[in-house]
């Protein structure tokens, strides 16, 4: 067992999950949430020479993608030490 | 110099460099056949993968199929994107802790069961094989076209390429492999992607030059295309004719489809360490996007161009003595025709009954450097770039095919006591099988290889994710549970398909909005397939013998990163 202790574990999952379920949410926002379920809405913003909502179906929301992961590397790294759960 | 001297040089360059490499990273053992030694860094890791996943479909038909769907085109872009979200925050890193192979051995294991490793390997083949009969067509069409040989002949001489990478490299060799056809591939999408985005609009960014205006007015180019769209009775540019549920569906479909196909998932296990696992996911998709964000700019242009040149800037249609060349070109493949039907002497381009041109989308990535008058070297390396992504995407599911078959199937199954040099054997003699029977579909396609693409992103949906996702995440989940999950997602998702498309057997009611469950076509029912999967595995589980203990203890493990070594057989 890498952990302390079962209570240490928990925790760790804890804070991981929640972390998951955080930027899940920004994912599901942008895509489904911005690119499709409200587009009409935001299709009503003009930015630069696009309609919001088409922007995001078809730029925008890969953009966060790739954030999204990125912030959740740094995210987990700091985790890992946190909970000295990091590879040697 | 000549288009045809051209396109041999610039193509044969790249093959020489693709075949240099693959005898250089020789696979020596099983392990370096199987994941490369799990010695590749975290970037060359994410641009094989990328290479791996654009196949010619995204190079090729992507940007095409844009030009015409518009809005709705969405769906693909966002669907083979988001996909590397889920894999990087709830699968990557936890499928390198496990440290196997395969997707049939994480299933095989963690639910404890031979069955259930058994259905894993039939859906892994099956849905790899597939994938892999589109991919050598694709490789056909595009050495027929630009070597001018006929099509039987062009997937002849893209068979013979990639078996002798695929079977001898192994992954190593792929991998090495496909970092360089990642850089010919994004070199050959973008250099005619920037001239046409300056040529339009002035912006040498097709990222922005997408939402500029059109050069020398104050029109933007989106909403010039809407109106051009009105004015030709097509739907309007950046609207669509989807209904939201169906773009809902498709696009979920193909996000959790990505997440589960066995050639993405098997790199994770290329990388040495979990924390690698993780960022090769993001390295990944920046690949990825590079391409993907340029795809829907290139489809914006194309339309521009399209209507432009065949309609003329008055839109009163180009006389039929003054065609522009490119029409000319490709009017001698087929795939654009044109008929006069109101014998006014013009061509002409609309949405209703005007309309006199039928149009093949393929070709818009193919034509795009003609119709901006580009020149020949960039024609040339367009070509080496679409037999780049066709063959990346080619040999990686050879090499899944052949892991299952040879590991999954001979090794944890059949012939436990085989050695490592006997299964490396089977392994290249199964890649062998594998590009033979790819090579016979390509020639003679069967009539629905377009339709079994969704096919197999609607199975991969609905049979490995929610397997693979309870697996690490729910330790109570047993193996009746999995086992039924997967197969009642497989046979719903099959079962639809089949009903509307009629693989095999005549279609039982007609592919329209009306006839659908909830308005869902079958290339988004792959979503709703897999909800089935989540509730009957937790329905069944509910009911059926608990998890034992040591395998509770494994799902523990996985969970954090510490003490991953590297990917192992046993």
């Amino acid at each position: 067992m890498a952990f302390h202790s079962s209570e240490q574990a928990s925790a760790y999952w804890r804070e991981n999950v929640s972390l998951m379920l955080k930027l899940l949410a920004i994912w599901f926002a942008v895509s489904f949430g911005a690119g499709i379920l409200f587009v009409d809405a935001l299709n009503a913003v003009q930015f630069f020479g696009f309609k919001l909502g088409f922007w995001f179906a078809q730029q925008g929301s890969i953009y966060v993608f790739v954030l999204l992961i990125f912030v959740y590397v740094v995210k987990m790294n700091q985790l890992d030490q946190k909970y000295n759960v990091q590879e040697d | 110099m000549d288009l045809q001297t051209l396109t041999y040089i610039i193509v044969g360059a790249t093959f020489l460099l693709y075949i240099g490499i693959a005898i250089w990273a020789r696979a020596g053992s099983t392990h370096e056949f199987y994941v490369a030694g799990g010695g590749v860094s975290p970037l060359a890791n994410g641009m094989a993968t990328a290479a791996d996943w654009m196949s010619a479909a995204s190079f090729i038909s992507m940007a095409g199929l844009i030009s015409f769907m518009g809005y709705d085109g969405s769906v693909y872009l966002m669907g083979w994107t988001g996909g590397y979200v889920l894999l990087a925050l709830c699968l990557a890193p936890y499928l390198r802790k496990f440290g196997k192979f395969t997707v049939p051995d994480f299933i095989g294991d963690r639910y404890y069961s031979q069955t259930a490793r058994t259905v894993a390997v039939v859906c892994a083949i099956l849905v790899s094989f597939v994938y892999v009969a589109g991919q050598m067509r694709g490789v056909g069409v595009v050495f027929s076209r630009f070597l001018e040989v006929d099509i039987e002949t062009g997937v002849v001489v893209g068979m013979a390429v990639v078996f002798f990478y695929a079977v001898l490299g192994g992954m190593k060799g792929i991998t090495y492999t496909q970092v360089a056809q990642y850089c010919v591939l994004i070199f050959a999408y973008m250099v005619p992607a920037v001239f046409i985005s300056l040529m339009i609009t002035g912006n040498p960014i097709p990222q922005f030059g997408f939402g500029d205006s059109i050069e020398g007015t104050d029109t933007y180019l989106l909403d010039k295309l809407d109106g051009l769209s009105k004015e030709l009775g097509f739907a309007l540019y950046t609207d669509g004719t989807k209904s939201m549920m169906d773009v809902f569906a498709i696009t979920a479909a193909l996000m959790v489809g990505t997440a589960g196909l066995p050639h993405v998932i098997v790199r994770f296990f290329t990388v040495p360490r979990v924390k690698d696992a993780r960022i090769s996911a993001g390295w990944a998709l920046i690949f990825i996007m590079i391409l993907y964000t340029t795809a829907p700019s290139v489809g914006a242009f194309a339309r521009y161009n399209l209507i432009n040149t065949i309609n003329g800037a008055d839109q009163q249609g180009t006389l039929v003595s003054e065609t522009p060349q490119w029409v000319s070109n490709w009017a001698k493949t087929g795939l654009i025709k044109h008929e006069d039907k109101n014998g006014d002497g013009r061509m002409f381009y609309s949405g209703d009954d005007r309309n006199e041109m039928t149009i093949d989308r393929d070709i818009m990535v193919l034509a795009n450097p003609e119709i901006a008058k580009l020149p020949n070297w960039v024609i040339a390396l367009v070509a080496a770039g679409a037999i780049a992504a066709a063959l990346s995407t080619a040999a990686g599911l050879l090499l899944v095919i052949s892991t299952s078959i040879s590991h999954d199937l001979l090794k944890r199954n059949l012939m436990p006591n085989i050695s490592d040099k006997m299964e490396l054997r089977y392994a290249r003699g199964a890649a062998a099988v594998a590009i033979l029977v790819a090579g016979y579909l390509g020639i003679n396609p069967p009539g629905f290889v377009a339709e079994v693409v969704a096919f197999a992103f609607g199975l991969a949906a609905a049979s490995f994710f929610p397997a693979i996702i309870l697996g690490i995440f729910y330790k109570k989940m047993n193996k009746e549970g999995a086992i039924a999950g997967m197969l009642a997602g497989m046979v719903f998702t099959i079962g639809y398909i089949v009903y509307f498309k009629g693989i095999f057997i005549t279609p039982m009611a007609a592919n329209i909005p009306a006839n659908w469950f909830l308005g869902i076509s079958p290339e988004g029912i792959g979503t709703v397939g897999m909800l089935v999967n989540f509730i009957v595995a937790f329905v069944v589980s509910k009911f059926t013998k608990e998890v034992p203990v040591e395998v509770q203890d494994i799902v523990e493990s996985i969970r954090f990163p510490k003490g991953a070594g590297a990917a192992s057989a046993h």
